[in-house]
C-alpha cells in the first residue's frame, strides 16, 4: 500500500516541527542581536560592557552594564550560599534518610514550592519579608539585595533538590551494598560513596538553579529596590539585569538608544544563561553514564 | 564503632534540620496567604470588576484574561510540542542534527522569562504587527512552554513498549500508521499530564506578558484576539507595587486566587497521572 | 512452469555498524516448503530472517549488500508495506497489542485498507481457524488479548499474520517460551499451512527442526554452512561443524 498524500503531509509537518525548536533559539538570538547592534552603532561595545554607570536618562546617556551585572551577581551569590547547602542537604535527607512515607510528603512539598508563581513570592517579599528584615537589622529599607537573595534561594531550591535527589537515587545499589558489606554506616556510605558518585548530577542541578536565579525577574523587580548603582553591601538596594529590562522597557520609546540598550542587556542575559545551561547539560550527560 | 554511630546521628540531624528549614517556610507561606486572603474572597470578588483604582471590587477580568491566555497557549504549544516530540522519538536518526535539536530544547528551557518577553515584543508585537494582544501574549507563552511539553511527550512516547511498534511494522503498517494506532493512544496520559503542568506554569508567568498583552485596567472584556487582557500575575504585581493605599486583604486575596488556580491545575495533572497509572494494561 | 524457488538470496552480507552478522549468504527458498534454520545463538539466524522482510532496517545501524529476489523481483523495488504484507513474521515471545483478540487480528487488514466490517470479520474468523484458535476464543473475541495464555497468544500472533494474507511466513523461535502442548498445536498448524504458504522456521531446538521441516539449513557465526534435506542433514552431514552441532558437541 502506498502512502497516501495525507500521510506525506502529516510527516512533513512532523519533520518541520522537529526543526522548529532550533529555529526558535536562532530567532531569539537573532532578534536580540539585531536590536543590540543598533545600539552598538552609536554606543561603543566596550563602553557598554565595561561602563560603571547605568544612566539612561542623563544627557548624554550612559549605558554601562557593570552595575546591573554586579547587581545580578551579588543577589545570585547571596542566594547560592543559602540554597546550595540547604538544597543538597535536603536532597540527601530525602533520598537516603527519610522513611518512605515522609519521603513522599517531602517531595510533594517541594513540588508545591516549585509551583508557586514568582510574582507571589515577590508579593510576600514586599508585604512581609522586606519589613521584617528592615526591622530586624535596622535597615533604611527592606527592599534590598538580601531580601532578594532569600527569596531567590527559596525559588531555586526545588530545582536543586529534585535534580540532586534524582542524582543520589540514581547511584547504583551495588555501590551502597559494597559499602555496607565493608562495615560502613549509612552516613559513611552516603558521605563517602553516594555523594561523590552523584556529584555530576548535583553540580548540574546547582548550575540550573543558578541559571534560574540569574534569569528571575519578578522577585528582584519587586523587592530589590531597583537602584542601578554598583552595590557595596547586600543590605543595599540594587538592580539586576532582568529587572532593568522589565522596569525600564515601559518608559522607552521604540527605536531609541535606551530601547536598544535594553535589548543589549537582554543579549547579555541570553548569553549568560546559554552558557550555564550548556555546561549544566554536559554535567547531566556525564551523570547519566 | 560508637563514634561512627554518633557521627551518623549528628549528621542525620543536621540534614533533617536543613530539610526542616526548607519545608517549614513552604508550609508557612501557603498558610500565610490562605489565612490573610481567605477573608477577602467572596463570590463578588471573583465575579466583579475592580473599582476605585483596584482598591475595591473584584478581579473577574484578570481571571478571565488568565484563562484566555492559558487556552491560547495550549492552542499553539500543544500541536507544535507534540509533533516535535514525535519527530525526536519516532523519526530522528542518531546524528549531530538530532543532538542539536535536543540541545535547543534544553536551551529554550533555560532562557529567562524576561528575554522571552523582549523577544515576544519585538517579533509578535512589532515585527508581525500583532500589537499588544492576546495573540502576541499567547504566542510568547507558547514558545516558553514548548520545552516542557516536548520533554513530557518524549517521555510518554518512549515509555510505550517497543514491541508495539515492531508488531505494527512487521504487519506492513507505515510509520505514521504505527504512531497513530500503536504508540500515540498509549502516550496520551503522559502527554496530558505534561500539558496541564506546562499550562499551570504559563498561568503564573508575569514577565512574558508584561509587554505583549497585559493591561493595567480594561473597562470591558476582550472581544477579539487582538485585544489586550488583564491577567492575574500582572494584576498582583501592579497592585503590590504601583497602587498606593492598597487594602492588603485584596492583595492577599488576589495572590490566593492565583495560587489556587495554579495548584488546581497541578492537582488535575497529578490526578490524571494516578488515574492512568491504574488503567495501564501492559 | 512455476519456478520452484520463491525466494533467492544472492551474496547477502549484513552489518550492524562495523559488526558483520551475515557473511555471503546464498540460498534458495522453495515454494510451499517448511525450511528449518538451525544453529547456535548469535549465528545470524534471526538477522537472516529479518533481512527477508527488511525488519532489520528498523535498526539505525543496519546495512547490507547483496540481493534478495522474491518471485524473481528484486525486493529493493518493493515498498516496505507491501513486502511485509507478503512476508509475515512470528516473533519468539508472544507479542500482542493491548487490545481485544478481535482487534489484534483485525489490525493487519485495517492498515492495508480493508474497511468493510463484514469482510474484516470474515478475515478474522478465517485466520483464527487456520491458527487453531477459533474454537477457544470464538465466544469472547472482545476479551483483552493479554488475558490469553502464552500458547494461545502465540497462536493469536499466527492468526494476526495470516490475516494479512502473506505468501511466506517466517517463524523466529516461536515455541521457545511455550509448553509442549502449545508447541505441538503450533507445529500442527504449520503442517496444515504448508498447503498454501511457504514457511521458514528458525529454531534452536534441533528435534523440532527434525520433526517439522523438509529441508534444513545450518548457520554458524554468520555463515550458511550447509543446507540439505532434513534427514540427510542430521544423519549424514557433509560438514564437520554441522556434525558437531547436531550431535551436541557444542550448542
Amino acid at each position: 500500500m502506498h502512502k497516501r498524500i495525507s500521510e506525506y503531509v502529516i510527516e512533513g509537518c512532523i519533520r518541520l516541527s522537529g526543526f522548529a525548536v532550533i529555529g526558535f533559539v536562532f530567532l531569539i538570538f537573532l532578534f536580540l542581536l539585531k536590536d543590540s547592534l543598533s545600539l552598538f552603532g552609536i554606543y561603543p561595545v566596550k563602553e557598554f560592557l565595561s561602563g560603571l554607570h547605568w544612566l539612561p536618562i542623563s544627557e548624554p546617556p550612559k549605558f554601562g552594564v557593570i552595575p546591573l551585572l554586579l547587581g545580578s551577581l551579588y543577589v545570585t551569590f547571596g542566594a547560592i550560599i543559602i540554597c546550595v547547602p540547604l538544597g543538597v542537604a535536603s536532597a540527601m535527607f530525602i533520598a537516603e534518610v527519610a522513611p518512605r512515607a515522609l519521603k513522599h510528603v517531602l517531595k510533594s512539598l517541594v513540588e508545591i514550592l516549585a509551583a508557586i508563581p514568582s510574582v507571589v513570592l515577590g508579593f510576600i517579599g514586599i508585604i512581609w519579608l522586606g519589613p521584617f528584615l528592615k526591622n530586624s537589622f535596622h535597615l533604611t529599607t527592606g527592599m534590598c539585595g538580601l531580601t532578594g537573595s532569600l527569596l531567590l534561594a527559596f525559588m531555586a531550591l526545588p530545582t536543586i533538590i529534585s535534580i540532586s535527589e534524582d542524582a543520589l537515587a540514581g547511584v547504583p545499589k551495588s555501590f551502597k551494598e559494597a559499602a555496607y558489606g565493608l562495615g560502613a554506616t549509612r552516613w559513611q556510605a552516603l558521605w563517602r560513596i553516594i555523594l561523590p558518585s552523584a556529584s555530576s548530577g548535583i553540580i548540574a542541578g546547582v548550575m540550573l538553579g543558578v541559571g534560574r536565579v540569574i534569569g528571575e525577574t519578578m522577585v528582584v523587580m519587586m523587592v530589590t529596590g531597583n537602584s542601578p548603582i554598583i552595590p557595596i553591601s547586600i543590605l543595599q538596594p540594587l538592580r539586576t539585569l532582568t529587572a532593568t529590562i522589565a522596569g525600564e522597557m515601559g518608559e522607552t520609546v521604540s527605536g531609541s538608544d535606551h530601547y536598544f540598550a535594553l535589548f543589549a542587556v537582554g543579549l547579555v542575559l541570553f548569553v549568560i544563561t546559554f552558557v550555564i545551561n550548556f555546561l549544566a547539560e554536559i554535567f547531566l550527560r556525564k551523570a547519566r553514564r | 564503632m560508637s563514634t561512627a554511630r554518633g557521627r551518623e546521628k549528628a549528621a542525620f540531624i543536621i540534614l533533617g534540620f536543613a530539610t526542616l528549614l526548607v519545608v517549614l517556610p513552604i508550609i508557612l507561606t501557603i498558610v500565610y496567604i490562605i489565612k490573610n486572603g481567605f477573608s477577602a474572597i467572596s463570590w463578588g470578588f471573583i465575579t466583579q470588576s475592580p473599582r476605585n483604582g483596584m482598591r475595591e471590587g473584584g478581579i473577574f477580568p484578570a481571571i478571565v484574561g488568565t484563562i484566555i491566555l492559558i487556552i491560547g497557549t495550549m492552542v499553539f504549544s500543544l500541536p507544535l510540542g507534540i509533533l516535535s516530540a514525535i519527530y525526536l522519538v519516532e523519526y530522528a536518526r542518531d546524528n549531530a542534527f538530532t543532538r542539536l535539536i535536543k540541545l535547543s530544547v534544553v536551551n529554550l528551557s533555560g532562557i529567562p522569562s524576561i528575554v522571552y518577553g523582549l523577544f515576544g515584543f519585538t517579533l509578535f508585537v512589532l515585527f508581525l504587527k500583532l500589537g499588544t494582544s492576546i495573540l502576541a501574549g499567547a504566542l510568547t507563552l507558547s514558545i516558553m512552554s514548548l520545552p516542557v511539553i516536548i520533554t513530557a511527550t518524549k517521555e510518554a512516547l518512549e515509555a510505550v513498549p517497543y514491541s508495539f511498534r515492531e508488531i505494527s511494522f512487521s504487519l506492513g503498517a507505515t510509520r505514521w500508521q504505527t504512531i497513530r494506532y500503536c504508540v500515540l493512544p498509549y502516550a496520551v496520559p503522559g502527554i496530558l499530564t505534561g500539558t496541564v503542568l506546562s499550562l499551570s506554569r504559563a498561568a503564573g508567568e508575569t514577565a512574558p506578558i508584561l509587554f505583549t498583552v497585559a493591561a493595567f485596567y480594561l473597562p470591558r472584556l476582550p472581544r477579539s484576539v487582538f485585544d489586550q487582557v488583564m491577567a492575574l500575575p500582572y494584576h498582583l504585581y501592579v497592585i503590590s507595587t504601583q497602587v498606593p493605599n492598597m487594602p492588603a486583604g485584596i492583595s492577599f486575596a488576589t495572590a490566593f486566587v492565583l495560587i489556587a488556580l495554579v495548584f488546581l491545575m497541578n492537582l488535575v495533572s497529578i490526578l490524571l497521572r494516578a488515574h492512568y497509572r491504574k488503567k495501564k494494561q501492559w | 512452469m512455476v519456478e520452484q524457488a520463491i525466494i533467492k538470496v544472492v551474496n547477502l552480507n549484513s552489518y550492524f555498524g562495523p559488526l558483520q552478522a551475515l557473511k555471503n549468504i546464498n540460498i534458495e527458498i522453495h515454494r510451499n516448503e517448511i525450511l528449518g534454520i538451525i544453529g547456535p545463538a548469535n549465528s545470524g539466524k534471526t538477522t537472516f530472517l529479518r533481512a527477508l522482510n527488511r525488519l532489520n532496517n528498523l535498526n539505525d545501524t543496519y546495512s547490507q549488500s547483496g540481493e534478495i529476489f522474491f518471485e524473481g523481483q528484486d525486493i529493493s523495488g518493493i515498498s516496505d508495506s507491501i513486502l511485509r504484507k507478503r512476508i509475515g513474521i512470528i516473533f519468539a515471545l508472544p507479542q500482542v497489542l493491548p487490545v481485544s483478540i478481535y482487534n489484534n487480528v483485525a489490525y493487519g487488514p485495517k492498515v492495508h485498507g480493508v474497511t468493510n466490517k463484514k469482510t474484516v470479520s470474515e478475515i478474522v474468523e478465517d485466520a483464527l481457524k487456520k491458527a487453531y484458535l477459533w474454537d477457544e476464543v470464538k465466544d469472547r473475541l472482545d476479551l483483552p488479548a493479554l488475558r490469553l495464555s502464552g500458547g494461545q497468544q502465540q497462536r493469536l500472533c499466527i492468526a494476526r499474520t495470516l490475516a494479512i494474507e502473506p505468501e511466506i511466513i517466517l517463524y523466529d523461535e516461536p515455541c521457545s517460551g511455550l509448553d509442549p502442548i502449545s508447541t505441538a498445536k503450533i507445529e500442527d498448524a504449520m503442517e496444515q499451512l504448508k498447503e498454501s504458504y511457504t514457511q521458514i522456521l528458525v529454531t534452536n531446538n534441533t528435534k523440532q527442526a527434525a520433526r517439522v521441516s523438509e529441508r534444513c539449513g545450518f548457520f554458524l557465526m554468520g555463515e550458511l554452512v550447509e543446507i540439505s534435506e532434513t534427514t540427510a542433514l542430521f544423519t549424514h552431514p557433509k560438514d564437520q561443524r554441522t556434525d558437531d552441532y547436531v550431535t551436541g558437541r557444542f550448542g
